[in-house]
């Protein structure tokens, strides 16, 4: 006679987190952070044309690792969600938070009781009018959302990576000096990020109503100095 | 507000119209035609110049016989380097400009790229076509679509009539019940290559005229300082003509009309 296969609770749960754990871990880093003018986004890309960092709003971008697939199914429904509430109602009513909540909110429903779990941690930013008044957003696969007060950081090696960023940012910095210590903090001590393989845009102040612009690898060689 | 996600078989693209049909708020379309005095407004224009399009309208909306705004804004940036004007009910005209610059944001963002000029003249003719039932009821829209294509380095203008389009044109076109008007003014003295200077007089001359003809078409009003809006689509983008540059250009018009007694 067979047995029920009976397994508890937590462990369903814990083997779940484990998945997308180590699926999520396996992309290539990611960090947002804080800088004078706005938030700088940048991560090791080394797809040309499939991007991990995009526009959602006037003032509100994207940003995740993971399985693509996933993440640009939730990229998309967050534009839906903000262009139909800009819509209905108007532009300046679409704020990070409440979109922060629904991504939390459904990532949450795919993880209790969905067969998989969403591969993806994603990170939601949006720009303050003024300096001090940037947000950002960290939800991770189950849910869990975090509002981070200077950056985040994402996927392989996050753990390291926030170790770095933690011990150099500055809100105060401008984009040059943000970014070689983005830069710094993807690569590590180790190795070098190409530029080439370098996906980078910022939510700035100063750039008309739609804030979110990329920086493509010109500029960044520019800034960098190199 | 939800989050939208469909399953990847009934995923309505980039299409913001369709996905306001999903998950938006409904609309109404009457069912019988209105008896209540609908608000029309008039006379617009888009012209080609040297550096690409120029585009104009009055600011009066009436309502049978009353005017009911004197200053109505008739021409909107569709986006950053086209722009549309309208003729024909004024709310239901407002909010189709409304949900195209929406249309026209939500596609370049769920696509990563924007629509071509000619994907965005076509789109505008769709939701013309969508809203004939309401124009059967007499909330007709007519707009007149313009922009400068950054592919072909030149301006380009098209049309609509109740029912859809888009018509291109090649020179310029007006729509309105002053349109003809308008547009007669402008036949008698375009040429290519006009320089912006220029361009602003001919448009400022045609809007002169209509409103010389067509009650419904709003002149300057020069006592409360509110002139026709007219902007300038080039490879720089949309732009607006200041008001201050606007009613300079009218007052010397005004100026010669008066000296040679209201003739040419």
């Amino acid at each position: 006679m067979s047995m029920p296969f009976y397994v508890a609770p937590e462990q369903v749960m814990r083997d779940r987190a484990d998945y997308a754990r180590k699926n999520v871990a396996r992309g290539r880093p990611l960090v947002a952070c804080i800088y004078a003018d706005g938030i700088l986004m940048a991560a090791e890309n080394i797809n040309r044309r499939l991007r991990k960092i995009s526009e959602i709003y006037d003032r509100i971008a994207f940003a995740g690792v993971g399985k693509f697939n996933e993440l640009d199914q939730l990229r998309v429904a967050g534009v839906r969600h903000a262009d139909t509430k800009g819509y209905t109602y108007s532009r300046e009513d679409v704020d990070a938070r409440s979109l922060a909540n629904v991504y939390g909110a459904y990532l949450g429903q795919v993880f209790t009781h969905e067969m998989k779990p969403m591969e993806v941690e994603i990170v939601v930013a949006e720009l303050g009018h003024e300096a001090g008044q940037d947000s950002l957003y960290h939800i991770s696969f189950d849910g869990v959302m975090v509002d981070a007060e200077q950056f985040v950081a994402l996927g392989a090696e996050a753990e390291a990576v926030s170790e770095r960023m933690r011990e150099s940012v500055d809100a105060t910095d401008d984009l040059a000096r943000a970014l070689a210590k983005a830069l710094a903090a993807l690569s590590g001590p180790d190795r070098t990020i190409e530029r080439a393989d370098l996906e980078v845009a910022v939510l700035a102040r100063g750039n008309g109503r739609r804030a979110f612009r990329r920086i493509g690898p010109d500029e960044v060689d520019t800034l960098l100095g190199a | 507000m939800s989050l939208p996600l469909f399953p990847a078989t009934e995923d309505p693209g980039p299409s913001f119209t369709e996905l306001l049909r999903r998950v938006g708020p409904a609309a109404a379309v009457p069912s019988s035609p209105s008896t209540t005095p609908i608000t029309h407004s008039t006379t617009v224009l888009a012209m080609r110049y040297a550096e690409g399009i120029l585009m104009a309208g009055d600011r009066r909306a009436t309502a049978g016989h009353e005017i009911a705004h004197r200053s109505v804004e008739k021409l909107f940036p569709a986006d950053s380097h086209s722009g549309v004007c309208f003729a024909g009910a004024a709310s239901p005209a407002i909010e189709m400009v409304r949900l195209f610059q929406t249309q026209l944001e939500h596609y370049e963002k769920v696509e990563g790229l924007a629509l071509t000029l000619e994907g965005k003249a076509n789109q505008l003719g769709q939701m013309i076509r969508q809203n004939l039932p309401m124009a059967m009821q007499g909330f007709v829209v007519v707009p007149l679509f313009a922009g400068f294509d950054l592919r072909r380095q030149t301006g380009r203008i098209f049309t609509y009539d109740p029912s859809g389009g888009p018509y291109e044109e090649r020179d310029f076109q007006t729509t309105g019940s002053g349109g003809r008007d308008a547009r007669t003014a402008i036949k008698m003295v375009f040429k290519d290559d006009m320089d912006r200077a220029r361009a602003i007089e001919v448009a400022v001359q045609a809007l002169y005229e209509a409103a010389d003809e067509d009650t419904a078409t709003g002149g300057p009003d020069v006592v409360r300082g509110i002139y026709p809006t007219v902007a300038t689509i080039t490879v720089e983008g949309f732009e607006r003509v200041p008001d201050a540059e606007v009613a300079a250009s009218f007052n010397t018009l005004i100026g010669r009309r008066t000296a040679s007694g209201g003739r040419a």
